[in-house]
């Protein structure tokens, strides 16, 4: 190591995002992050130049108007060691009411990154005026489609895409006092698909009233860990939070 | 009662969301009383113009502490948002606790700009009332306003029951107490509670007031009733270290303008630019105390999390310790580690809006050592020296270019330089020493930095009133594009420089509201009703809707706007009083046309204006003499400009920061 170099320590962090926040976009949570740490005084890496700013590695974006249970950040510490359960403590009330980090671990120095390294997610999605019986035969029509072709806009062009393989599980949940919950588990890679892209592969289009991403998943020799447990060292600190 | 479950089925469709949702960190969710009178505190443009308003924010905490009073907030819904709660049969709601409109007892709006009236009807629309106070009934909403604009409240008198003139601190709960009687009494007479609002001191109650006319001109605006004042005087804050708010400045989930820690450092601007209004009207200078700031900002900064702290006021390189005051914003990261882990400190950058220009100012921006860098931006306002001295604006050439080059020598690529055309007595030369000015600037960066760029940015001047130039007949639309496209194609051939300008019909629609009399509030109605809302978004603003509402009621452009007015006319706004002489004013006309210059009263004798004698009180400025480097308007001698050496010395860092923007006259 270089002796110049500033001794670094990265923590994961998982986070929730409910209730009037899911309304703001990625954007807005990653200024929301950097007063949130600021205002704790941690000592976070800054990148260099003119304008520098927090070292912050944000997950898959999590679309504005989108709840979770399941958000992950990683933090770069200017610090030897962190413990991060004192992270975790030291963000309390810092930020937003909806917003709270729940988990928190130590990073091995060159983890993969989190757009990389997750590979689904599980959601819970809430349909409005829809009932079990016509969605579950919505859920047969989906999960028998050989192919689910819908068009993304990328760079500007119409793309067509095929989102039958990003369709790892989907099935009818309980009903609500406004319809229907639809639980799916969907891949991201190469590119993330969305639960509103899969509300409208196929007729009839649902309406969702609200979505919940639950869990991101990492798969590893065929298991699935949640970001919280990949890469952590020392296990010691890996602490689970309230889901 | 909450509406936000029927709001989040709206918001999916519309743009930014977050608009609406309030939730800021130092959000407050007031409990609602019958004891308690209940404001909503409106801005009538969105959200992220209307959020950072520091004299809302001030009020919104003024009024939470007081025991009789509650307040929440709105924010004009964008055209795509009213559109959804139109059909969704939803009204204009605080973004606090979502509360319909109909559960407040006062509308009260902030008025920073002409063209957002037609908002404010489409705000009093959305909340449910009538437009016209006439036509409202007895228990509707009280539509209060306040603000700079309301010094000629008049285009705007049918619509708003009471106005507030100047400082809203200690009026605001006078007024809330006159409202909680009349609330506590069942609000009975809507008549009786505007008859005791018109005796507080600063309120305007416009509806209490005979307007007489003769053809074109006005006659008198006189009370109807003997306990109701002929002439309603502003109110000032004498003593600005009495008032640290805002306390909690709001911290916004989404992004706003001026995102960023605010603290203003002081209140009022003497240096007596001829064309701006919020010099004139919030005269004397009154300084908060060097220690309050440092203590606003350390706490803020922690409180908040930003690392940008702006330290605002008119011309903020005036504050006596403006190099301390730097000094400490820059160390003043606040948050200590509550866990123990050894801490750097942030860089916090600081913004200077409204800089003079001179060395000096740059000095400061120099001191300014870390964190972004950004443009530099300064506001000459005339290309000509004989044209600066008509608007007061005493920049010397030596001042000038000394600013400049000091700029560029420390590092600066990128300069921005603002403007005014249309300004009384100006020549093609006078506009034509803009792209002059603009092209020196260049060749002074040109040896300093290999790409030096200036853009010019020009707005038509719209006279207000309570300046000396209240007088002055505003050039036409015709004329301002000429000058514009005049200025435009002489620049085209520099190198470096580029300009940017404003649509020249909105300043004339901006000439209507500013200086109409009662008789214009049919023409924004009439825009309103035509479905001409956020009239200062350029792909929003229709200048036909004006003109044709203007022929439609048989008003003249000419007489309203163009027109040269005389000394004994009659003003729409002379009923109204900044303090200011209407004989000093004059006068200060006349020295304008005559090109003489007037000093800064700081730190010269007092010459009069009214602003101080006329209510016992002064300016309140920590040094007795002006700030060294510059002689804008202090009768020191500018130092000779000497050009600097081109070779740069290597221990200068480039990384310096400083934001300037310029309040809008």
């Amino acid at each position: 190591m270089n002796p110049n170099e500033v001794a670094r320590t990265c923590i994961r962090l998982r986070y929730n995002k409910r209730g009037v926040i899911r309304f703001t976009s990625h954007r807005d949570v990653a200024r929301i992050w950097e007063r949130a740490l600021r205002r704790t005084g941690l000592p976070v890496a800054q990148t260099e130049g003119f304008s520098p700013r927090a070292k912050l590695h944000f997950g898959f974006a999590l679309s504005t108007g989108y709840e979770s249970d399941a958000e992950y950040i990683d933090v770069d510490f200017n610090a030897a060691q962190l413990v991060p359960e004192l992270v975790l403590e030291a963000l309390v009330g810092m930020l937003p009411e909806g917003m709270a980090a729940t988990g928190a671990v130590v990073l091995e120095r060159g983890s993969t990154s989190l757009q990389q390294a997750v590979t689904c997610c599980d959601w819970d999605i809430e349909l409005l005026h829809a009932t079990c019986a016509d969605l579950a035969k919505w859920v047969e029509q989906v999960l028998g489609a050989a192919t689910l072709m819908i068009t993304r806009e990328r760079k500007g062009q119409q793309i067509a895409d095929d989102l039958a393989p990003q369709v790892r599980a989907l099935e009818v949940g309980e009903p609500t006092s406004r319809g229907v919950r639809l639980l799916a588990t969907l891949g991201t890679q190469p590119r993330a698909a969305r639960p509103t892209e899969l509300l409208t592969a196929t007729e009839p289009h649902y309406c969702p009233v609200l979505v919940r991403r639950t869990r991101q998943w990492i798969e590893q020799e065929g298991a699935r860990l949640e970001p919280l447990e990949v890469g952590a060292a020392p296990a010691l600190h890996t602490l689970v939070g309230v889901q | 009662m909450s509406l936000w479950p029927e709001l989040e089925l709206l918001l999916p469709d519309v743009a930014k969301p977050a608009r609406y949702i309030g939730g800021e960190g130092g959000m407050l969710r007031p409990e609602h009383h019958h004891s308690k009178v209940a404001w909503l505190l409106t801005y009538p443009d969105t959200y992220e113009i209307g959020l950072p308003n520091q004299g809302l924010q001030i009020l919104y905490e003024i009024l939470n502490e007081a025991s009789n009073a509650v307040a929440e907030r709105a924010y004009a819904p964008w055209v795509d948002m009213e559109a959804q709660m139109r059909s969704a049969g939803l009204p204009l709601f605080s973004v606090d606790t979502h509360r319909s409109a109909a559960d407040f007892d006062v509308l009260a709006f902030n008025l920073s700009a002409e063209l957002v009236y037609t908002n404010v009807l489409n705000c009093i629309n959305l909340a449910g009332v009538r437009v016209r106070a006439e036509e409202r009934a007895s228990h509707d909403l009280l539509i209060g306003a306040g603000g700079h604009c309301t010094y000629n409240p008049e285009p705007l008198a049918d619509f708003v029951d009471f106005f507030v003139l100047g400082d809203g601190e200690e009026v605001v709960s006078e007024i809330n107490a006159v409202v909680c009687d009349w609330k506590q009494a069942g609000k009975r007479s809507r008549h009786e509670v505007l008859r005791a609002l018109a005796t507080v001191d600063g309120v305007y109650v416009p509806s209490l007031y005979e307007v007489t006319y003769e053809g074109a001109a006005l006659v008198s605006v006189v009370p109807k009733f003997d306990d109701v004042p002929s002439v309603v005087e502003k109110r000032t804050v004498a003593d600005l270290s009495a008032w640290p708010y805002p306390k909690n400045q709001l911290v916004p989930l989404t992004e706003v303008v001026h995102d960023r820690l605010n603290v203003e450092v002081f209140r009022g601007c003497t240096r007596g630019c001829r064309f701006c209004q919020a010099g004139m009207i919030t005269r004397p200078v009154r300084e908060r105390p060097a220690s309050q700031v440092r203590t606003m900002i350390a706490g803020g900064l922690a409180r908040t999390g930003y690392d940008e702290v702006a330290l605002t006021s008119l011309s903020t390189a005036d504050y006596s310790g403006i190099e301390e005051a730097v000094a400490v914003a820059m160390s003043g990261c606040g948050a200590a580690s509550s866990i123990g882990v050894s801490h750097e400190p942030v860089p916090v950058s600081v913004s200077l809006p409204s800089l003079r220009v001179d060395a000096f100012t740059v000095g400061l921006a120099a001191q300014i050592q870390q964190v972004r860098r950004t443009g530099l931006t300064f506001a000459p306002e005339a290309g000509s020296w004989r044209m600066r001295k008509v608007i007061n604006k005493l920049i010397d050439e030596r001042d000038l270019y000394g600013a400049v080059e000091s700029a560029f020598y420390q590092g600066w690529r990128r300069m921005k330089l603002y403007f005014l055309t249309g300004l009384p007595t100006e020549t093609d030369e006078d506009t034509l020493a803009i792209g002059e000015l603009a092209r020196k600037c260049v060749e002074l960066g040109r040896v300093h930095t290999k790409n030096p760029s200036v853009t010019v940015s020009l707005g038509g001047f719209v006279p207000k009133p309570f300046t000396p130039f209240q007088w002055f007949g505003q050039n036409t639309v015709a004329e301002l594009q000429r000058k514009v496209f005049l200025l435009r194609d002489s620049i085209k051939r520099h190198r470096g420089v580029q300009m940017k300008w404003h649509d020249p019909r909105a300043s004339l629609a901006e000439g209507i509201a500013s200086r109409g009399d009662r008789r214009v509030g049919r023409v924004i109605q009439d825009v309103w009703e035509q479905g001409g809302t956020f009239q200062e978004w350029s792909e929003h603003f229709e200048h036909d809707r004006w003109v044709s509402a203007m022929e439609r009621h048989g008003l003249s452009l000419d007489w309203y706007v163009y027109r040269h007015r005389t000394q004994d006319e009659v003003l729409p706004w002379d009923h109204i009083s900044a303090g200011l002489h209407k004989d000093f004013l004059w006068q200060d006309w006349r020295d304008g046309l005559n090109e003489v210059g007037l000093e800064d009263c700081r730190w010269t004798p007092c010459y009069d204006c009214g602003a101080c004698t006329g209510y016992s009180i002064e300016h309140i400025v920590a040094s007795a003499v002006p700030p060294a480097g510059g002689s804008q308007g202090t009768g020191q001698v500018p130092t000779s400009y000497e050009p600097l050496a081109a070779a740069k010395p290597a221990e200068v860092k480039v990384q310096l920061g400083v934001s300037g923007t310029k309040a809008t006259s």
